[in-house]
């Protein structure tokens, strides 16, 4: 207790000093870009996902070809969450004496769970919740149906006409401008058409053999959907199908991934950041307080009581950074949500605490990792000092403090980017660049000193190649806060212009499935009579995968129900000679033409593991009643949201060429020509035209608002740079304060002492501006390939940024820094300083 | 009187590159309580180095040394600061004040470890002895060489030691300051009945004490 309360005093007395700023600082920016983070990728998150939800209407639902046992629904209702039932049939429409086949769902009061349908009553637009006026009722009233853009273009129907579903007649009350709900997996091409479950009955449509899709959709709380969604799986019969967000398009959860990880790792830059901060500072406090510990074990103060006294002052200031960092964070993220408009319309749930307490636990494992070890070596300072100012700091194991910190860094990489291995990547990263960073410093001032004979540099230069060490340390920190600062200004920039251009105005919005042979040339004179560029056909073979290595399988040979889906459906397979664009080789090779005559196959990686498929395996599969047997010679990457037709197994084209086959293409089809769509089907009925200009554009909304988000995540990452640059300036500073009063007393000029510090920091600043474009430029490639998979384009701006950059800011806050000291007397210098 | 320091046999050697090099070699001496002793010699005599390990902050490589009774060199590093903080005060040549402490701080530093509840009274008085009362809530930067001395011998004599070992107290300060301190220190000496053992180069100081203790080269060749 007597303990604790001296610790308090002399934290008080040390505050006052301002000992602790830096450090405070520091782990306050880290708590509060951590939590800021936290917070908002928290809120993202749920934005994101309840943009995805919208496109289920729901955030899970069962579809099933039976009607669905009524305890589903009380299961979900059992658990708070609230369920909506729809029925999705096909049915004729008929308007004046046209019929058309649509799709047409009965919904109920309540219906949709997520996300808003827009309509268009002719008077205006109505969204379901909130919008241009409020909507009179979610749903269509009695009487009357919602139809879609495609019926009413095909049909040349207007809102306020009639049109007939079985022996009923319903007045068409809205055009629906914005759908939700749609099918996935873009089976969805039917015009849709939306009714009141109350009028169904009447119509006469649902006769003994119809073909209905019963669906239950559920939202609310996500643990409880999650639990729910445990407690279905088991009972799930084989014609029920549950989907929720991650089973929805891969295009979208890839995008969700992406960004994920994208917000993870800026958050933990800065954290590193402040880390790095805190390492420096710690060091130097730690320096500062040698001769009072020393001092202190004079008088009797025991080991265990001078530990116990700097802890609880490290506990307490860590305390004190964790509460206004999670405050900082807390506000920033709510001006954020504040200031991007889509977010504050979406009017997200207020967060959790949970990415508060995971900052401050990481704030506090910074701490530790960065500045207990420093502080542990207080404990071990010997009284002797008292006698012998030259003893310097106890040795204690540079292995131990770097592998703490080390540690340290790996468990928040883990916890923080929720991947192992990007953690374990990105760390790898990180240490092997600091390593070789410190070294080449090294390396290089040693080298300056001892081969450049500038007269103005020599003594700058043979300065830093004696502090050699400490002055690797401090460009690498430098580097290390540069390349935060490049990275926000320049590289993020290119990339995320990169990652939007991925899906350039043009990308494929119509899919055309079940072109014949024979229709070939007819579809590719088609597009071309509407002045389209000519698209590529590709093949389609439908098989059903017999045997992996002759080991019969089917759906009782997997656990998890996406596996037993796949196998018990038909693949598409394609052929092709070349790779197509979009994908990439994660291992074995692609064929050359003169390896067909043995019959190869492709397998897409996501796919492969998830039916334990390996490479090597020979697959046999079933084609319209005959089999073939080929090997899997290389697995494939495919990137899902850039929107282009991709097949999961692509053989060689002797393989398949014989088996019957369809083509399918995609095209982007300008708005002014979607008429072009409808003719395309009026002339080839058997054709099945996907839009997927609904998921192209999710895709394109989930990137902008990574955009917008990262950008301000980044301000803490420069803010944290900046940190890191004032500290590693001010690691050398009491050392530079000895060096000038001895210098002054020897006799040097104010010019002298200027010009040494500014070639110090001119050459500090250069190595420190290129490792630090250095470090962006591999960081951005790092992030280009491997996060966001896309092609890097370098940017030489970045190294003359870089370059110039680090030498004229380094010099510039050297010079602020070491102003005073060139003017003042000797004396006055060591008394004050 | 009785014996309240007494060094036996006390040798110290460190390796020098590849050589054993002795700093001190079987040095033997009693101090009695009260008594006053300095340590003289040339520079690199081991003067420093002998105060060191009489007070326990450095060990030897061979030979005990004694405080009040207790064998510091059968203690451990923790038991040593213990008798340290019961029986010992010090001054240094580098005054050794905290630069984030006020003078008043500074001076309840020692009491504050103890644990001590009237801390800030007796720091008050021992400073006010020091006769530097007014300049009680300045830090040390603040204050001129003398007066850093004056704030160091008050926290050494605040704990009222039985010991107060001093290493060059008047090194880093003017002559006429360097005899105030002398003046001070011998008188606090006298008034607390402290015994002081002195390290310095300064003959005119040494003789002001009642033993000497002259070292050439590791060895004593006087007492």
């Amino acid at each position: 207790m007597e303990t604790f309360r001296l610790s308090l005093n002399l934290l008080r007395r040390d505050w006052r000093a301002g000992e602790w700023r830096v450090l405070l600082l520091a782990l306050v920016l880290a708590v509060g870009s951590l939590s800021t983070v936290g917070l908002f990728a928290d809120r993202v998150r749920q934005a994101l996902w309840q943009q995805a939800t919208s496109l289920l209407g729901a955030d899970m639902r069962i579809t099933s070809t039976r009607a669905l046992p009524p305890t589903y629904r009380e299961m979900a209702e059992g658990r708070g969450l609230r369920a909506v039932e729809s029925r999705t049939f096909p049915s004729m429409v008929a308007y004046r004496e046209q019929v058309l086949l649509a799709e047409i769902q009965a919904v109920e009061t309540g219906y949709p769970l997520r996300g808003q349908i827009e309509i268009d009553d002719g008077a205006g637009l109505l969204t379901g919740r909130g919008g241009e006026r409020e909507a009179q009722s979610l749903i269509p009233s009695r009487g009357t149906v919602w139809a879609d853009e495609r019926l009413m273009r095909r049909l040349d129907l207007r809102v306020g006409e009639e049109v007939g579903l079985g022996t009923q007649r319903f007045v068409v009350a809205a055009r629906i401008v914005k759908d939700i709900d749609q099918t996935l997996g873009f089976a969805s091409f039917a015009p849709r058409v939306l009714m009141n479950e109350a009028d169904l009955a009447a119509t006469g449509l649902l006769q003994e053999g119809s073909r209905i899709a019963y669906r239950l959709m559920v939202a609310g709380e996500a643990e409880q959907v999650a639990a729910l969604r445990a407690q279905w799986l088991p009972r799930l019969s084989g014609n029920e199908r549950l989907e929720n967000v991650t089973d929805a398009r891969p295009e979208i959860r890839t995008a969700l991934e992406r960004a994920e990880h994208f917000l993870g790792l800026a958050a933990l830059t800065a954290a590193i950041l402040a880390g790095v901060a805190m390492a420096l500072t710690a060091r130097r406090y730690v320096a500062r307080h040698l001769d009072g510990c020393a001092v202190m074990r004079c008088m009797g103060a025991q080991q265990g009581q001078v530990l116990r006294l700097f802890l609880y002052q490290f506990v307490l200031v860590g305390f004190l950074a964790v509460l206004a960092g999670s405050l900082l964070g807390y506000v920033t993220q709510a001006m954020l949500i504040e200031s991007i408009a889509s977010m504050r319309e979406a009017g997200l749930p207020q967060p959790g605490m949970l990415p508060v307490l995971k900052a401050g636990v990481s704030g506090f494992a910074l701490l530790i990792g960065f500045a207990f070890l420093p502080l542990l070596q207080l404990r071990r300072v010997s009284p002797l000092r008292v006698l012998r100012r030259e003893m310097g700091l106890p040795a204690v194991s540079g292995w131990l403090i770097y592998g703490l910190a080390i540690l340290v860094l790996a468990i928040l990489f883990l916890w923080q980017a929720g991947s192992l291995k990007l953690g374990l990547t990105v760390l790898g990263g990180l240490l092997a660049g600091l390593l070789v960073f410190g070294v080449l410093a090294w390396l290089l001032l040693q080298g300056l000193a001892r081969h450049v004979y500038l007269s103005g540099a020599r003594h700058a230069l043979n300065n830093l190649a004696r502090h050699g060490r400490s002055a690797a340390v401090q460009v690498v920190a430098l580097s290390l806060g540069g390349m935060a600062l490049l990275l926000l200004t320049l590289v993020r920039g290119d990339l995320l212009q990169s990652w939007q251009g991925k899906l350039p105005a043009d990308t494929p919005n119509r899919f055309v499935v079940n072109i014949q042979p024979d229709q070939r040339q007819a579809v590719l004179d088609f597009v071309e009579a509407q002045k389209l560029p000519p698209p590529r056909l590709l093949p389609m073979v439908k098989g059903r995968l017999l045997a992996i290595n002759e080991r019969a399988i089917n759906g009782e040979s997997y656990a998890d129900p996406r596996a037993q889906g796949l196998v018990e459906r038909e693949f598409n397979l394609s052929y092709a000679d070349n790779m197509p664009q979009w994908n990439e080789l994660v291992s074995g090779r692609w064929w050359a033409s003169s390896d067909e005559v043995a019959g190869q196959l492709s397998v897409e990686e996501g796919i492969a593991r998830t039916l334990g498929i390996r490479l090597g395996d020979e697959l046999t599969y079933d084609v319209a009643g005959s089999r073939f047997s080929a090997r899997v010679t290389s697995l494939r990457k495919v990137q899902w949201d850039s929107m282009q037709v991709n097949f999961f197994v692509i053989g060689t084209q002797r393989l398949l060429q014989d088996y019957p086959s369809s083509y399918l293409t995609s095209f982007y089809l300008p708005p002014d020509k979607v008429r072009a769509g409808d003719e395309l089907v009026r002339v080839f009925p058997n054709l099945l035209v996907i839009d997927t200009g609904a998921a192209i554009a999710q895709v394109r909304n989930i990137i902008a608002q990574v955009t917008q988000t990262v950008g301000a995540v980044f301000l803490f990452t420069l803010l944290s740079g900046v940190v890191v640059l004032y500290a590693a300036l001010l690691s050398t500073q009491d050392e530079r304060v000895q060096q000038v009063a001895i210098l002054r007393t020897l006799g040097a000029d104010s010019a002298y002492l200027r010009r040494l510090h500014m070639g110090e920091f001119a050459v500090l600043g250069l190595l420190s501006g290129l490792f630090a474009a250095a470090g962006a430029a591999l960081t951005g490639w790092v992030l280009a390939r491997h996060v966001l998979e896309i092609p890097y384009q370098s940017n030489s701006l970045v190294w003359l940024t870089g370059v110039l950059g680090g030498m004229v800011l380094v010099m510039l806050a050297g010079w602020l820094n070491t102003r005073r000291l060139t003017e003042m007397s000797p004396m006055r210098i060591l008394r004050e300083e | 009187m009785a014996t309240i320091v007494r060094a036996v046999k006390l040798s110290k050697q460190v390796l020098s590159g590849e050589l054993p090099l002795i700093i001190l070699h079987e040095i033997n001496f009693e101090v009695a309580a009260g008594e006053s002793l300095a340590i003289v010699g040339a520079s690199g005599s081991g003067k420093s180095t002998l105060l060191g390990l009489l007070a326990g902050l450095d060990v030897p490589s061979s030979g005990s040394v004694w405080l009040a009774g207790a064998d510091m060199f059968a203690l451990d590093e923790d038991g040593r600061a213990s008798v340290r903080g019961e029986l010992a005060g010090f001054v240094f040549q580098s005054f050794q004040l905290l630069p984030a402490l006020t003078a008043l701080e500074n001076v309840m530093l020692p009491l504050e470890l103890r644990g001590a509840a009237d801390a800030r009274q007796r720091a008050e008085l021992s400073l006010r002895q020091v006769g530097l009362s007014a300049r009680a809530h300045h830090l040390p930067k603040h204050l001129s060489g003398g007066e850093q001395q004056r704030v160091a011998l008050a926290r050494a004599f605040v704990s009222q030691p039985k010991i107060l070992f001093a290493d060059e107290p008047t090194g880093n300060l003017d002559a006429a300051t360097g005899a105030q301190i002398i003046d001070l220190m011998l008188e606090l000496n006298r008034v607390q009945g402290t015994t002081l053992i002195l390290v310095t180069h300064d003959e005119l100081l040494s003789r002001r004490c009642g033993k000497q203790l002259r070292l050439e080269a590791g060895r004593v060749v006087e007492l």
